[in-house]
C-alpha cells in the first residue's frame, strides 16, 4: 500500500521548503485556510478517526473539540516530540527527514483550535532534530506559512522549538507543560485537562509528532479516504519502529492491523543469526510482553488490546530464544526507577524496591517468596498514582511474571539464566 | 568550582530570553541549552549568572535545572560519551560496550579519566533503538557500533578530530 507519511522519506533533501513544496507540500494549509472554518476541521479529523500516536491512542478530533470555544483566554497547541518510550524512534525520523510536513499539519491544527501560539517540546538529546526544526520554522516564516496573517487569511501563529533536558516523564502531557512553564517535571493532577487548563493555565491541545503529521493528508484527501485505510477503529498507517533482534530494523509505515508477523518477518527480514523468536514487546516497554505463540496478532488498539497487550507507542522489540526474561525485566525496572519523578510514593519508593528485588534475583541471591514479593508491590503500585507512569512501572515486572514464571523460578533455584545468553557486541 | 564568566554573545542571547516568554522561568532550559553549548556543563556560580540575567532567585532556578539530567555538573571530560544500555541496545550487546569503554580507558562507567578527556556514562533509551547499540559523545550519536568503531572513534577524539 502507499505510504502516506514516508512517502518522501527516502529523499535526500525533502527537509527543505523548496523539495517539500514541489512534492505537493503546503496545499493542505491554504486548502484548510480558506475553504474550511475551524470547526469543519474539528468534524473533519473526527470523522477520519485519527487517533493519537503518543501512545494512548485519544481521538484526536474529539481532543480538540474539548477546547472551550468562548474562552476569553489565549490557546495553545504543543507538539509532544519527547520520543522517550524507549524502543520508539518514529518521530525522530519524521522531524529530521520532513519537517515541514510536521509543520503543516501543526498549522492547521492550531487554525482547527484557535491557538496563536505552538511550542515543539522536543527532547534534549535530539539535538540535529531541533536544528532541523529551527531551519524549517524559519524558511516557513519566509514563506509566509507562519507569522502574521497567514497566507492572506487573517489568521496568526507563531511557532518555536523548545528543547527539553533529558527527561522521560517530561513527555507526560502535564509533565510537558510544566516544564515549558520552567518547573520540575511533575505531573498535574487531572481533571482538569489540558483542554481546559493546560500551559500557564490556558486551554492547551497536545498532540504527538506522528498525529500531527497525519493532519494534511486528511485536510488534502478527506476524512473518507483516512477512514478507509487500516482498521475500523484504528484507522490510518502506523509507523512501528522495529528493533531488538531482527536482521532488518527500523521504522516501518503500514496500514494499521497489519499482522506482527508481516512486520518482523517481511519487513524486518526474521529474526538475527536465524533464532527462534522468543518473545515480543508491541508498543514500547510499558506494554506487556506478547510470547512467540501470538506473532499473528494484528497491530491496531483493538486487537492488541484483545491479545493482553496495547498498541502504544508502536515500538516493536523483539527478542530471541538467547534472551533471558528476568534480564529484560530487572534492565526495565532500573529504567523506571531512574525516571520515577518522585512526586507520589508508591511509584518512589515501589520502582526503588522493584529494582532492588529485581537485582537480587539477577545476581543469583533471589528467594523464594520474592516472585510474591514482586507482584504484592506491583499490586500496590497501580492505580495508586498521579500519573500513568505508575502503571507502566509495573508492566514488565508483571507480564515477565506471568508469561515467563519458570525463568524467575529457574533463576532464583540456579542463581543463573535459564538461557544461553550469547556475545552481541564484536 | 570553577568560576566561569560567561561570555557576552552567551550573556546576551540569554538576556533577551527573559522577555520571550508569557513567564520568566519558560527561559530557565532554554538559557540552559545556551550554556550547554558554550561551557559543556554547569555549577552553582554559571546558574547565578543565568538567574541574575533573567531576573530570577539562584533558587529558582537551581531547583528546575537539577531535576533534568541533560546538562552535565562540572567535572565530567571533554568528551562526554553517555553509552544507552536501555533494553533494545541491552539486546544487542550494550553492556559489553560499555565493558570495552571501560577497558580501553581504564575507568568504569561514571568516570573521568585523569588527563579530563572522557567520562563515561550510561543513560537511558536515546531514541535511536534500530541501529544499536548506541552512544552519544557530547551532541553527536554513533550508531550501530562494533569494537572497530568505538577504536576508530576514540582514537580520532583523542587526535582531537
Ligand atoms: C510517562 C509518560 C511518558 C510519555 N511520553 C510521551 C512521549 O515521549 N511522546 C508522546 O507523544 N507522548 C508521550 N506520552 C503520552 C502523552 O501524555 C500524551 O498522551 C500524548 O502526547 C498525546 O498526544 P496524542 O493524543 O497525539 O497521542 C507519555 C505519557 C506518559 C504517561
Ligand atoms: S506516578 Fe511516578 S512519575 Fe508519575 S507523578 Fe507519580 S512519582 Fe511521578
Ligand atoms: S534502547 Fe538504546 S537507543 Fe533506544
Amino acid at each position: 500500500m502507499e505510504k502516506i507519511l514516508f512517502k518522501y522519506i527516502d529523499v535526500p533533501d525533502q527537509y527543505e521548503i523548496d523539495t517539500y513544496i514541489k512534492n505537493g507540500g503546503y496545499r493542505a494549509l491554504p486548502k484548510a485556510l480558506k475553504e474550511y472554518s475551524p470547526n469543519d476541521l474539528i468534524e473533519m479529523v473526527k470523522k477520519s478517526g485519527l487517533r493519537g500516536r503518543g501512545g494512548a491512542g485519544f481521538p484526536a478530533g474529539l481532543k480538540w473539540g474539548f477546547v472551550p470555544k468562548d474562552s476569553p483566554n489565549p490557546k495553545f497547541l504543543l507538539c509532544n516530540a519527547d520520543e522517550g518510550e524507549p524502543g520508539t524512534f518514529k518521530d525522530r525520523w519524521l522531524i529530521e527527514k520532513d519537517p515541514h510536513q510536521l509543520i503543516e499539519g501543526i498549522i492547521i491544527s492550531s487554525y482547527a483550535i484557535g491557538a496563536h501560539r505552538a511550542f515543539i517540546y522536543i527532547r534534549g538529546e535530539f539535538a540535529f532534530g531541533a536544528e532541523r526544526l529551527k531551519n524549517a520554522i524559519s524558511e516557513a516564516y519566509q514563506k509566509g506559512y507562519l507569522g502574521r496573517n497567514i497566507l492572506g487569511s487573517g489568521f496568526d501563529l507563531d511557532l518555536e522549538v523548545y528543547r527539553g533536558g533529558g527527561a522521560y516523564i517530561c513527555g507526560e502531557e502535564t509533565s510537558l507543560m510544566e516544564s515549558i512553564e520552567g518547573n520540575r517535571g511533575n505531573p498535574r493532577l487531572k481533571p482538569p485537562f489540558p483542554a481546559s487548563v493546560g500551559l500557564y493555565k490556558n486551554p492547551t491541545v497536545i498532540n504527538n509528532v506522528e498525529t500531527l503529521s497525519n493532519v494534511p493528508h486528511i485536510v488534502l484527501n478527506g476524512a473518507l479516504w483516512y477512514a478507509k485505510i487500516g482498521m475500523p477503529k484504528s484507522t490510518g498507517t502506523k509507523i512501528f519502529s522495529l528493533s531488538g533482534h531482527v536482521n532488518r530494523p527500523g521504522n516501518y509505515e503500514l496500514p494499521m492491523g497489519t499482522p506482527l508477523r508481516e512486520l518482523i518477518y517481511d519487513h524486518g527480514g526474521g529474526i538475527k543469526d536465524e533464532r527462534e523468536l522468543k518473545a515480543v514487546i508491541p508498543g514500547g516497554v510499558s506494554t506487556p510482553v506478547l510470547t512467540s505463540q501470538l506473532v499473528n496478532v494484528k497491530m491496531d488498539f483493538e486487537s492488541l488490546f484483545e491479545a493482553g497487550s496495547l498498541l502504544g507507542s508502536g515500538a516493536v522489540i523483539v527478542m530471541d530464544e538467547t534472551t533471558c526474561m528476568v534480564k529484560v525485566a530487572y534492565r526495565l525496572s532500573r529504567f523506571y526507577e531512574h525516571e520515577s519523578c518522585g512526586k507520589c510514593v508508591p511509584c518512589r519508593e515501589g520502582t526503588r524496591w522493584i529494582r532492588m528485588i529485581m537485582a537480587r534475583i539477577e545476581n543469583g541471591k533471589g528467594r523464594e517468596e520474592d516472585i510474591d514479593l514482586l507482584l504484592d508491590i506491583c499490586t500496590n503500585i497501580a492505580g495508586k498514582t498521579v500519573c500513568p507512569m505508575g502503571d507502566a512501572a509495573v508492566v514488565p515486572i508483571m507480564s515477565t511474571i506471568q508469561k515467563f514464571r519458570e525463568e524467575y523460578e529457574y533463576h532464583i533455584k540456579n542463581k543463573k539464566c535459564m538461557v544461553d545468553l550469547g556475545t552481541r557486541f564484536v | 568550582m570553577v568560576q566561569v564568566m560567561l561570555s557576552e554573545a552567551t550573556q546576551k542571547k540569554i538576556a533577551k530570553l527573559k522577555d520571550r516568554y508569557p513567564e520568566k522561568k519558560t527561559a530557565i532550559l532554554p538559557a540552559m541549552h545556551v550554556v550547554f553549548k558554550e561551557v559543556g556543563y554547569y555549577n552553582q556560580n554559571i546558574l547565578k549568572q543565568i538567574a541574575d540575567l533573567l531576573e530570577l532567585s539562584q533558587m529558582e532556578v537551581s531547583e528546575t535545572v537539577s531535576f533534568y539530567t541533560y546538562f552535565p555538573r562540572e567535572g565530567v571530560g571533554k568528551y562526554h560519551i553517555q553509552v544507552c544500555t536501555n533494553l533494545s541496545c541491552s539486546l544487542l550487546g550494550a553492556e559489553e560496550l560499555v565493558k570495552y569503554l571501560e577497558y580501553k580507558l581504564k575507568i568504569k562507567a561514571g568516570q573521568t579519566t585523569t588527563d579530563g578527556l572522557f567520562t563515561i556514562s550510561t543513560v537511558e533509551c536515546l531514541g535511536s533503538c534500530g541501529t544499536a547499540p548506541v552512544m552519544q559523545i557530547n551532541q553527536t550519536y554513533y550508531e550501530n557500533l562494533t569494537k572497530a568503531k568505538v577504536d576508530q572513534i576514540l582514537e580520532d577524539l583523542k587526535k582531537g578530530k
